[in-house]
């Protein structure tokens, strides 16, 4: 449109005016701006510059390589293998269930493994990576690897898992490790941060746990710039953590996995002590379990196999397990009356077959009687009247005070979870705990090991290691690198004419025509035991047992029968090893336990299976196919590790 | 204007138009663009590619436009200024319905070889449109309630059709321009109070009918609004964009962190750091000395194109020149105020320094014909 000049001024002067209006609001926002800027990037740099480095940085504890677990040949017991899993993050992978079905079909899954990541899964926050597979193939691995852009949210891992490659031969002492629980963190009361990387294994039960902070190391960190995913770009720093240290156990592998095998199809504890040093050379618990199983986190159906198993697997019966002695405990009885001076050991005492105390009768296990029984003979014979005589004679007191020289009621400081203590019953015990005066007749009953008195195997071990050294022996289960020499055992001051007729009977026990475990004899000369048997009784025989006929061990239900126990040493001459078994229910100890014993003392002889030479010939053919039978199940040399470290 | 109108004499003609060409508008958008390539070689971790090099070549492209957009007579623009209007609209509309069909995003309208974003034509033409509008409109029917309404709704129809795509930040974009000219133009001062009153009045309305018995909004639409207004509520979400560009902006110091050293940027922090948050990679590299030039050379810009405007005896040059302008100045404020955590996150990029070839050429042709009203201004008889 054409415009008048005045118009035209007109419009210039509005445009003019409206113009630096703008401009000044312009200016004014622009002033926002920078004043916005400079309070940003000057005033409050460095509280952004902070939160810049919390962003950019992550500190990651690098987790320490747990220390080796050996025995005393350098056979490794517990160690580290590589361990490839899947882990799943929930918000990286959307639909959990489609990946969860799609994994399954490249990897075994069961639906149990699938229902426990998606429980973790949602337990967790989304970005917490749950694991869904362990101990993967690499073939599996490689599988999952490939398909990756099929499964969102999955990553193939690997790092370092606890592995028991010798499996169930020493799960009750090594014990096994497992994920740190909840109860793991409260236990302690500043928890390692180390606890706090997920998955990280903290020791359970046994050596694992005892030896926690020894087997464990320090964990390392290592400083990493982080992209805004967390992905880690490069490695800014790092300090190396220690590894933990290695234990070197003083068990023989090779012997416990012998002894373990004896004891197979039975419910029964062995132990096998060095005399001088006290080191616990095998101490084996059967039945076993595989405590692998525990680290890969055990499914409910084999826990619940485990725990409702009559046999027990998950109780170390060498120290947790408590038996009456039976007659084991009859050389404590016979050195407490020798120190007491009540008997010279040549005494002779008449055995009718049962002795009457206090309006109560006491039998002798064998009916008929022994007849004239000196000290020797009541061991070999194991006469209870005898025992009965010389316990009323010296009084429960110094019964009480041998046993614990013995090493009898003793809890043993091992690093091993639930050692027991036993129990020597004691006048004030019984008032305590049984709400009763002591009677004359609960010493009779201790004095062949019955009534109140509690031993377990290791105990009895120990107990057979001081007769057989006259020293003050303490089981040991771990050798601390930093000691040089054994300590040598304070001396029992046991006088040498005493033990010459304890060993003398225990001798005779075995090697005597008429001792009650001739027929466990050794006769290889260099090899000779002595030993002693025991039958402790669990339930007497009802009279109307007695009536219907049961006579026989055999004819009661399983848990009814006597337990069978045996102790030994060998060779006598120079004794070496000292041995105790126990067979659960296994009826008597010269049928069930002294065997067993024999086999176990000949294998740690000869650092192998025994040689059929070394056993009466007319045994020899059976016992060539026990041990054939025996070999097939025994761990073969080339699956024992012997570790460099 | 008409052709006949042109002083043909006093008007420089052929290649001496070079000659009269706004040189330092020339000279800061290079150094506004260069900024650009630098940051960009640096979020690429010190590489032409994949976004200097292509940059580079649409700034060059982007400046050759711009040339021609000079060269050609301001009546020419003057008098396609309604066509270029509905010829914009048409295209909105065009994306309304064949868009989405054809793309998959909303925003592009696929034209033979060429993607063509109709959202950035908008902004130009509707402000020339307006110009054009009020160069024809009498005078004294400028603050004429009809005639305003009538400018009105030219303003706010291709932005509601923007809005609709949906892209809040071009449609503010558009809307805003569009209300700058008209402002410009001369329209009364009540129209602009009552606008902003209305506006105040209902905002507090709405807000404080919150958790009384008359409620306007539903609850829902409240949080919505509140996560719109202060990111920090939802930090993993809506605010964890701004908090982080935040943190990096912040970081940068005096005379931040060295090129190439930005850890935010580099590591992933910041989103969309090669486009809209480009400020605050600059910001983090380069501290304030960085971003605080980079703002001034923006009002250097705007100061020498109000300048051509305010020269100009042409009501319609100065119009447009004063939309392109407020447009442009919309640009980086609403994207500097936004990064800063001072403004909602609404989709808007950082003129010439934001990775990106559709907005760069139309902000190009936008101070094309800048020069171009620069060029053939009326020049008063000396």
């Amino acid at each position: 449109m054409k415009r008048s000049e005045r118009e035209q001024e007109f419009s210039r002067r509005v445009i003019s005016r409206r113009g630096l209006f703008l401009g000044a609001l312009q200016v004014g926002v622009a002033g926002t701006l920078f004043w916005r800027l400079h309070d940003m990037q000057l005033n409050q740099s460095e509280q952004f510059h902070l939160l810049a480095e919390e962003n950019r940085i992550n500190l990651r504890l690098l987790p320490p390589t747990r220390g080796l677990i050996l025995d005393r040949n350098g056979i490794l017991l517990a160690g580290n293998e590589q361990n490839y899993r899947v882990v799943i993050k929930r918000d990286d992978a959307g639909d959990i269930d489609l990946v969860l079905e799609r994994l399954s079909r490249l990897i075994p899954l069961s639906q149990e493994d699938i229902e426990r990541a998606r429980r973790d899964m949602l337990r967790n926050r989304p970005f917490v990576p749950v694991t869904v597979a362990e101990r993967l193939s690499w073939e599996e691995i490689s599988r999952v690897a490939s398909n990756a852009p099929a499964l969102p949210g999955v990553t193939p891992e690997m790092g370092l898992s606890r592995y028991y490659p010798l499996h169930e031969d020493t799960a009750h002492v090594v014990g096994y490790v497992g994920p740190v629980s909840e109860r793991d963190l409260e236990a302690l009361e500043a928890p390692d941060p180390v606890l706090m990387i997920p998955r990280f294994q903290i020791g359970k039960s046994g050596v694992e746990r005892m030896q926690e902070d020894r087997l464990r190391g320090r964990a390392g960190s290592q400083r990493v710039e982080v992209n805004s995913v967390g992905r880690v770009m490069r490695e800014l720093d790092r300090v190396e953590g220690t590894p933990g240290g290695n234990v070197h156990m003083t068990l023989d592998a090779r012997l416990q996995n012998y002894t373990l095998e004896r004891l197979h199809g039975q419910s029964a504890a062995a132990v096998v002590l060095d005399v001088e040093s006290g080191d616990i050379l095998a101490l084996a618990s059967g039945p076993s379990f595989d405590p692998n199983l525990f680290v890969r986190g055990i499914s409910s159906t084999d826990f619940n196999g485990l725990l409702e198993n009559q046999y027990r697997p998950l109780v170390n019966k060498t120290v947790q397990g408590m038996y009456p002695p039976g007659s084991t405990f009859k050389m404590v009885t016979a050195l407490a009356a020798l120190e007491a001076g009540v008997t010279d050991g040549q005494e002779r005492v008449f055995c009718p077959g049962h002795m009457d105390v206090s309006g109560n009768r006491f039998h002798c296990w064998k009916r008929g009687g022994h007849g004239r029984v000196d000290l020797v003979s009541a061991l070999s014979e194991s006469c209870d009247v005898y025992m009965y005589e010389m316990a009323q004679r010296c009084g429960i007191e110094r019964i009480n005070a041998m046993s614990t020289r013995l090493g009898l009621g003793i809890r043993y400081d091992l690093p091993i979870t639930s050692v027991a203590g036993g129990l020597n019953p004691t006048r004030e015990w019984k008032r305590n705990n049984r709400n009763s005066e002591w009677r004359i007749g609960d010493t009779v009953n201790a004095s062949i090991g019955q009534g109140f008195v509690l031993t377990t195997p290791l105990q009895l071990a120990v107990m057979t290691a001081r007769l057989a050294s006259n020293k003050a022996i303490l089981p040991r289960l771990v050798r601390d690198p930093a000691e040089r020499a054994i300590q040598e055992a304070a001396s029992l001051d046991l006088r040498p004419e005493w033990l010459r007729m304890i060993r003398r009977g225990m001798s005779d026990t075995v090697n005597d025509r008429r001792g009650t475990a001739y027929s466990s004899r050794v006769v290889a000369e260099d090899q000779l035991m002595a030993g002693k048997t025991g039958t402790s009784q669990v339930f007497s025989i009802t009279r109307a047992e007695r009536d219907a006929g049961v006579r026989r061990q055999e004819d009661l239900p399983w848990n009814r029968r006597n337990h069978g126990l045996f102790v030994n040493f060998a060779p006598i001459d120079a004794p070496r090893i000292a041995v105790a078994v126990v067979v659960e229910h296994g009826g008597g100890g010269s049928s069930a336990a002294a065997p067993i014993g024999r086999d176990i003392t000949l294998a740690a002889l000869n650092n192998g299976v025994p040689p059929l030479s070394a056993y009466p010939a007319p045994q020899r053919n059976r016992i060539h196919s026990e041990q054939q039978e025996m070999l097939e199940r025994l761990r073969k040399p080339e699956d024992m590790r012997i570790s460099r470290a | 204007m008409s052709y006949l109108e042109y002083n043909t004499k006093r008007m420089p003609a052929g290649l001496a138009k070079v000659l009269y060409l706004n040189w330092p508008l020339v000279a800061l958008l290079i150094a506004v663009g260069c900024y650009g390539f630098v940051m960009l070689y640096s979020i690429a971790g010190g590489s032409l590619y994949p976004w200097a090099d292509p940059q580079m070549k649409r700034f060059a492209f982007g400046l050759g436009v711009m040339f021609i957009v000079a060269f050609i007579p301001l009546w020419f623009w003057r008098s396609i200024a309604g066509l270029g209007y509905v010829v914009a609209v048409l295209l909105l509309l065009g994306v309304e319905f064949f868009g989405s069909v054809g793309m998959g995003a909303k925003r592009w309208l696929e034209l033979g070889p060429f993607r063509l974003q109709p959202s950035e034509l908008a902004k130009i033409t509707t402000v020339m449109a307006l110009a054009a509008y009020y160069d024809w409109l009498d005078l004294k029917k400028v603050s004429h309630p009809f005639w305003v309404v009538l400018a009105a709704v030219i303003a706010l129809l291709p932005a509601l059709l923007v809005l609709r795509q949906p892209d809040l930040g071009t449609a503010l974009l558009v809307a805003l321009g569009g209300g700058v000219v008209i402002f410009a133009a001369g329209v009364h001062w009540g129209y602009f109070a009552a606008l902003i009153g209305s506006g105040v009045a209902l905002v507090t309305t709405v807000m404080s009918s919150r958790g009384t018995d008359w409620q306007l909004l539903k609850d829902y639409q409240f949080r919505r609004i509140d996560a719109f207004l202060d990111p920090s509520l939802d930090p993993l979400g809506a605010g964890y964009h701004i908090n982080q560009s935040m943190i990096a902006l912040g970081s940068g110091g005096w005379s931040g962190r060295g090129f190439m050293e930005g850890t935010q940027a580099r590591l992933n922090f910041l989103p969309e750091k090669h486009t809209d948050f480009i400020f605050t990679t600059l910001a983090e590299e380069f501290g304030f000395v960085g971003a605080s030039s980079l703002l001034v050379l923006y009002l250097m810009l705007i100061a020498v194109c109000l300048l051509t405007a305010l020269r100009t005896t042409n009501r319609f040059a100065a119009l447009m020149v004063m939309g392109i302008v407020g447009t442009f100045f919309l640009y980086f404020a609403v994207n500097m105020a936004m990064v800063m955590g001072l403004a909602p996150v609404v989709g808007v990029p950082l003129p010439l320094v934001s990775y990106g070839g559709s907005a760069m050429v139309v902000i190009m042709v936008g101070f094309g014909l800048v020069q171009s009203a620069h060029i053939h201004r009326a020049r008063l008889p000396s």
